[in-house]
């Protein structure tokens, strides 16, 4: 089982099924619908392989599983992949996500189907390597080569202001990842290596690791997204396709994230306590500052990705709290937030695809015509609140929790958010769900289909199945977030000697 | 036999939502209605075994979260406060659920109804047989969303939609202080499991806390922090707001949530966290400050309302209040008897209110009633104990307990004591008052809408049974239970479930006091009678001519002190406000404005058309990619690597 090179398979299986779309000739109706079912077929494959994974993954090891190392482009940067506790979930959160993306734009895109389903899979292969890249080069290879499909997304199959959104994502991530492939080219001049393990043992010096810690910050901020450079977000939601809205919240920006704990923790961990504080309260202004924004807003689509950013904020904080229920929690979180804010995107495709429109005002009182609909975004809504039970619960306790063990102060403001998430979550509820059902337009909508129940039957699932039994999850991450945990403490610990010896 | 008590809702829950479509509203109602009568009936046998065979037991069902030196697990907590409870939430709710199929029998969406009922039972059950803060917290929330749905059950009431809303959020601001409560508890004793936290809880005394950047007395941050979870879900001074609104659920609703259990579950979780609360007499110097302070404050608003159910909702609000005021006392025992006796009657009034308005074809306003009692004589009999009942009438349920709450008031060392009985004291008059004026503006005088008059009719049978059931135990509950929860059977009764310090020989202190505090609020309820008579039967135009006399503070106690529209002006306007200039200014001007647009101006200035080409942002990012990796490798072979 080991001999074969599963992790490359899973990545680079999506890609034989674009090529299977490219090869189907014509523009019709039926290679449409061929390619449809071909991407829907390929996902559905992925993610089974990679559920393949689970069974010979031991958590408890230490370093890297199901290694792969070949040489490419010389002595610089090799073929290096493989997962640990902390990537593997992210691995399985793609493979599970696509094809509830690829099924949600069954019947709402009909312009170049093709493309889309050949950028969809490409994406799926580019997000799946930024997971298991071992190598700095093919880390930022498959980080930045993600954003291009993406923007092919949101430009081609995205809303009438899409050029502006893409025109904004594209600023704000050329900055960060300039930034970071210096920080790449100089880690590489100092270590000798660009490979992730032995960069991860190899401790920078402390003047060096601010710089460098800065320059991942900027493009993982920006990924994240953390405040102030979070306004691309909410313009490339609005704009997105729901599908392209369901991947961007629910893994890209599982990025940033998953490379904080990644590269900043463990490589350069004096840099990450130095800076700890500024992270703090860039999450608490995100949380309470979004959260308000939220509450404003006249976009569905909009709102929701407000609270995205507000619930990234949660995220941030956990990671720098660098103690166990942080990360974990963190780890969690993102995961989570993974499917449900997934889920919630999906919901606002429901009903934009009847209606082809997102203001909230248009809206109301849909539960008259849409009970299945109304409880399945109920059930999601309070899953974005973090009701106990539910798996945003977990998550957001366990970070809060931390926090409070490290800066009360920093517990006490995130924890606002707790109201205000309600508030606006449940405002937003009353305002599209509720009410009388009294416009003309909605007089005839239709509930879900068996193809929406599909959708979100699983969702709900695992929705509630993680909320009240999280075990699975959290014994994956255990291990290697500890590993994580150690290593910031063992620094942690030398500066301390080091500081009480200089007096 | 525990499993069954607290799935069985669950159960029932599932089949009615799942197939209540399926099976019909008919069959929904069978199948909830009967599970809940199975879980009460096991309820009451845990009672005895429990309560009387000390036989406590804990349950473990599997874990939910271990991270780090972080365990929480499902696990059931059968001791004697938790059996208490089970009874209460057991029996009112399976009565409650027989009562609506009668009360809902002509409402559509029935199955509905009747599933949301079962989850906040289950929700219920499992904040009461929590074994653990986090557990308490899922049981705390799961009913918080219970309520949230039910409020709101007739969803095309925008008054409802708000009222739910409201519900919900205000008591999020509890749940805040309440989850900082559980981190504190964690950070001082290492566990959040109540028997490793009560094991810890003698070595808090004289340690302190950092909190919010100064060093605090631990026990009394953490137990003043699960305190504000508490005054949220009990709608306590300062977070009562969202109870009268909540009014706008159908009426077995408020029997249940906002009256009998889901309100009451604050003053159990001081109960239960009896041991935290011990240590810090601050912390019970404050819990008494708001206790009596709501007794009174709910009292005086409930003087003047209208609205039936508004009524007796703000007088739950002010029974609230006694209890707390009893758990400030240190005398946690009788705020639990009052708890008890409490779900009885204030469960009994509002089914009779339910009854009411169920004759009066869904009219609330008193003012459009008067003279019932001709038409619904078994309802006006319901209502005349559940009066009796709550004004503390001699030998009835409330006598009891709320006497007791008072005496231990008197006697307690707190340092609201003497305030904390005035209040009380004050406000048995006015429970007295309202109690009656809303007895004889309802059942007596002249009726004055005659049509619904004349079509008034007495309740089905599925209605007034629970009625004579809840009327039977507000008669006898009192003195049936004196003994086990104020006289010399509390040490007996309750064991381990609720601590007292060395120090606090309350149950003990109070019945000694002098005869004429004994006799004062009995005194009172005379009082509150005599004028209610006077005002609404004996001299009927004197009300309004009093009303007329002081404008100023009619108003203000219409008005309800203002509160929502303080906390409008306070809160919800500015965060709005807030929200709209972060986004406007703060994301739009500030942010954008010199960042991503104010750089794509002066991009616009220099290149001209070429960036509007659509595809032109992918060359350009390929392009900056190709020029980095370009770069990258240039600068490796010149390292000469």
């Amino acid at each position: 089982m080991t001999d074969w090179p599963i992790l490359s398979v899973v990545t680079f299986l999506p890609l034989v099924g674009a090529l299977f779309i490219l090869v189907v000739r014509g523009d019709d109706e039926v290679s449409a619908r061929n390619a449809r079912w071909v991407a829907l077929w390929t996902t559905l494959v992925t993610f089974v392989v990679s559920l393949l994974l689970l069974p010979g993954f031991d958590p408890a090891a230490p370093g890297f599983q199901f290694v792969e190392k070949k040489a490419w482009l010389g002595d610089i940067a090799a073929y290096h992949m493989g997962v640990d506790g902390i990537s593997l979930p992210f691995v399985i959160l793609t493979t599970f996500l696509m094809p509830f993306a690829i099924l949600a734009s069954w019947e709402s895109v009909h312009k170049r189907v093709k493309e889309y389903m050949i950028a969809f899979l490409v994406l799926e292969t580019f997000m799946i390597g930024t997971f298991c890249a071992l190598d700095l080069v093919l880390f930022y290879f498959f980080f930045e080569a993600g954003l291009i499909p993406m923007f092919l997304i949101i430009g081609i199959w995205g809303g009438p202001r899409r050029i502006y959104a893409s025109f904004k994502f594209f600023l704000y991530t050329l900055l960060g990842s300039v930034l970071m492939m210096l920080a790449i080219m100089a880690m590489y001049w100092q270590a000798g290596t660009t490979d992730v393990p032995q960069l991860m043992a190899y401790g920078f010096p402390s003047g060096m690791q601010t710089w460098l810690w800065l320059a991942f910050f900027a493009s993982f901020a920006v990924k994240m997204p953390m405040w102030p450079v979070h306004t691309w977000l909410p313009d490339a939601h609005v704009e997105a396709p729901t599908a392209g809205s369901v991947i961007l919240a629910g893994i890209m920006l599982k990025m940033g994230g998953y490379g904080f704990i990644r590269y900043s923790l463990p490589m350069f961990p004096e840099a990450s306590h130095y800076f700890a504080p500024m992270m703090f309260a860039l999450s608490v202004v995100a949380i309470i500052y979004t959260s308000l924004v939220a509450l404003v807003q006249e976009d569905i689509k909009k709102l929701i990705a407000y609270s995205s950013i507000a619930h990234m904020g949660f995220v941030t904080m956990g990671i720098f709290t660098m103690n166990e229920q942080g990360l974990q929690g963190a780890m969690f979180l993102m995961i989570s937030h993974g499917f449900v804010s997934g889920a919630l995107f999906l919901c606002v495709g429901v009903i934009y695809d009847r209606m082809h429109t997102r203001e909230i005002a248009a809206y109301g009182g849909l539960v008259k015509r849409m009970p299945l609909y109304a409880t399945v975004m109920m059930i999601f809504t309070m899953a974005n609140i973090g009701l106990p039970g539910t798996s945003g619960f977990v998550g957001e306790f366990l970070t809060m929790l931390a926090a409070f063990e490290v800066n009360t102060w920093v517990a006490f403001l995130a924890a606002t958010g707790v109201i205000l998430s309600a508030s606006y979550a449940l405002y937003l509820y009353w305002r599209v769900i509720f009410g009388k059902l009294e416009k003309d337009s909605l007089k005839n909508i239709l509930d879900l289909s068996p193809r929406e129940v599909t959708i979100m039957v699983p969702l709900v699932v695992i929705t509630i199945l993680f909320g009240v039994w999280p075990a699975p999850i959290l014994d994956m991450t255990s291990h290697a977030v500890n590993a994580v945990v150690a290593r910031t403490d063992q620094v942690a610990g030398a500066v301390k000697t080091a500081f009480l010896l200089t007096f | 036999m525990y499993q069954a008590i607290v799935f069985l809702p669950l159960a029932g829950f599932l089949i009615a939502a799942l197939f209540g479509r399926a099976i019909g509203a008919r069959a929904s109602e069978v199948v909830t209605t009967t599970f809940l009568f199975i879980a009460c009936l096991f309820a009451w046998i845990t009672f005895v075994s429990v309560g009387f065979d000390d036989h406590d037991a804990r349950v473990h069902l599997f874990e939910w979260m271990d991270v780090g030196g972080l365990k929480v697990d499902w696990a059931l907590r059968i001791d004697s406060l938790t059996a208490v409870m089970l009874i209460v939430v057991t029996t009112v709710s399976s009565l409650v659920h027989l009562y609506s199929m009668g009360y809902m029998h002509e409402d559509p969406s029935r199955q509905r109804f009747f599933s949301y009922l079962s989850l906040f039972t289950f929700a219920m059950l499992m904040l009461v047989t929590a074994d653990n803060l986090v557990q308490l917290f899922f049981g705390w929330e799961g009913v918080g969303l219970a309520s949230y749905l039910l409020i709101g059950f007739w969803y095309e009431k925008p008054s409802a939609n708000a009222a739910a809303m409201k519900a919900f959020v205000v008591n999020r601001v509890g749940d805040f202080g309440f989850m900082l409560g559980i981190f504190a508890t964690f950070v001082m004793t290492g566990s959040v499991a109540f028997d490793q936290v009560f094991a810890a809880a003698p070595s808090l005394v004289g340690k302190t806390i950092n909190f919010l950047g100064h060093h605090w007395d631990a026990p009394t941050v953490i137990a003043l922090l699960l305190f504000v979870g508490a005054m949220g879900k009990s709608a306590q001074l300062l977070l009562h707001t969202w109870l009268p609104d909540a009014m706008e659920g159908p009426t077995p609703v408020s029997a249940l949530i906002h009256a009998a259990t889901m309100v009451t579950a604050g003053v159990f979780m001081v109960a239960r966290m009896s041991p935290i609360f011990e240590l810090s007499q601050t912390a019970l110097d404050v819990v008494m400050l708001i206790g009596a302070t709501t007794a009174f404050f709910a009292a005086t608003i409930a003087l003047v309302q209208n609205d039936i159910k508004k009524v007796i909702a703000y007088s739950t609000c002010s029974q609230l209040g006694y209890m707390f005021t009893a758990m400030g006392a240190g005398a946690y025992s009788v705020g639990m008897f009052h708890l008890l006796t409490h779900a009885c009657f204030k469960a009994l009034l509002f089914l009779c209110a339910g009854s009411v308005i169920n004759a009066m074809h869904h009219e609330q306003d008193m003012r459009h009633m008067g003279g019932l009692y001709k038409k619904v004589p078994f309802t006006y009999a319901m209502m005349l104990i559940g009066t009796l009942a709550i004004t503390g009438f001699p030998f009835t349920a409330g006598y009891y307990s709320k006497d007791a709450i008072i005496e231990s008031a008197y006697a307690s060392h707190n340092a609201f004591a003497l305030y904390g009985w005035a209040m009380t004291v004050l406000a048995a008059a006015l429970t007295s008052f309202y109690s009656w004026r809303l007895v004889f503006m309802t059942f007596h005088g002249k009726p004055h809408d005659q049509h619904h008059y004349d079509h008034a009719h007495e309740s089905p049978l599925v209605m007034t049974i629970p009625l004579g059931v809840l009327g039977a135990g507000s008669l006898i509950a009192g003195f049936a239970l004196y003994n086990e929860f104020v006289g010399e059977g509390v040490g007996e009764f309750f064991r381990k479930s609720i601590f007292m310090g060395a120090e606090n020989h309350i149950l003990h202190a109070m019945h000694q006091i002098p005869e004429l505090i004994v006799l004062a609020p009995t005194a009172m309820m005379v009082v509150g009678f005599l004028i209610a008579y006077w005002f609404y039967v004996a001299n009927p135009r004197l009300p309004v001519a009093l009303a007329n006399a002081l404008p100023g503070l009619y108003k203000f106690l219409l008005n309800k002190w203002y509160f929502d529209e303080l906390y409008d002006a306070l809160f919800v306007k500015p965060a709005m406000r807030l929200g709209r200039l972060l986004w406007k200014q703060g994301d739009g001007t500030i942010i954008d404005g010199f960042g991503p647009d104010g750089v794509s101006a002066r991009v616009l200035d220099v290149t001209g058309r070429v960036v509007r080409l659509q595809t032109g942002y992918l060359y350009h990012y390929a392009f900056v990619m190709l020029i980095g990796v370009a770069a990258l490798l240039t600068w490796f072979m010149f390292s000469g690597v």
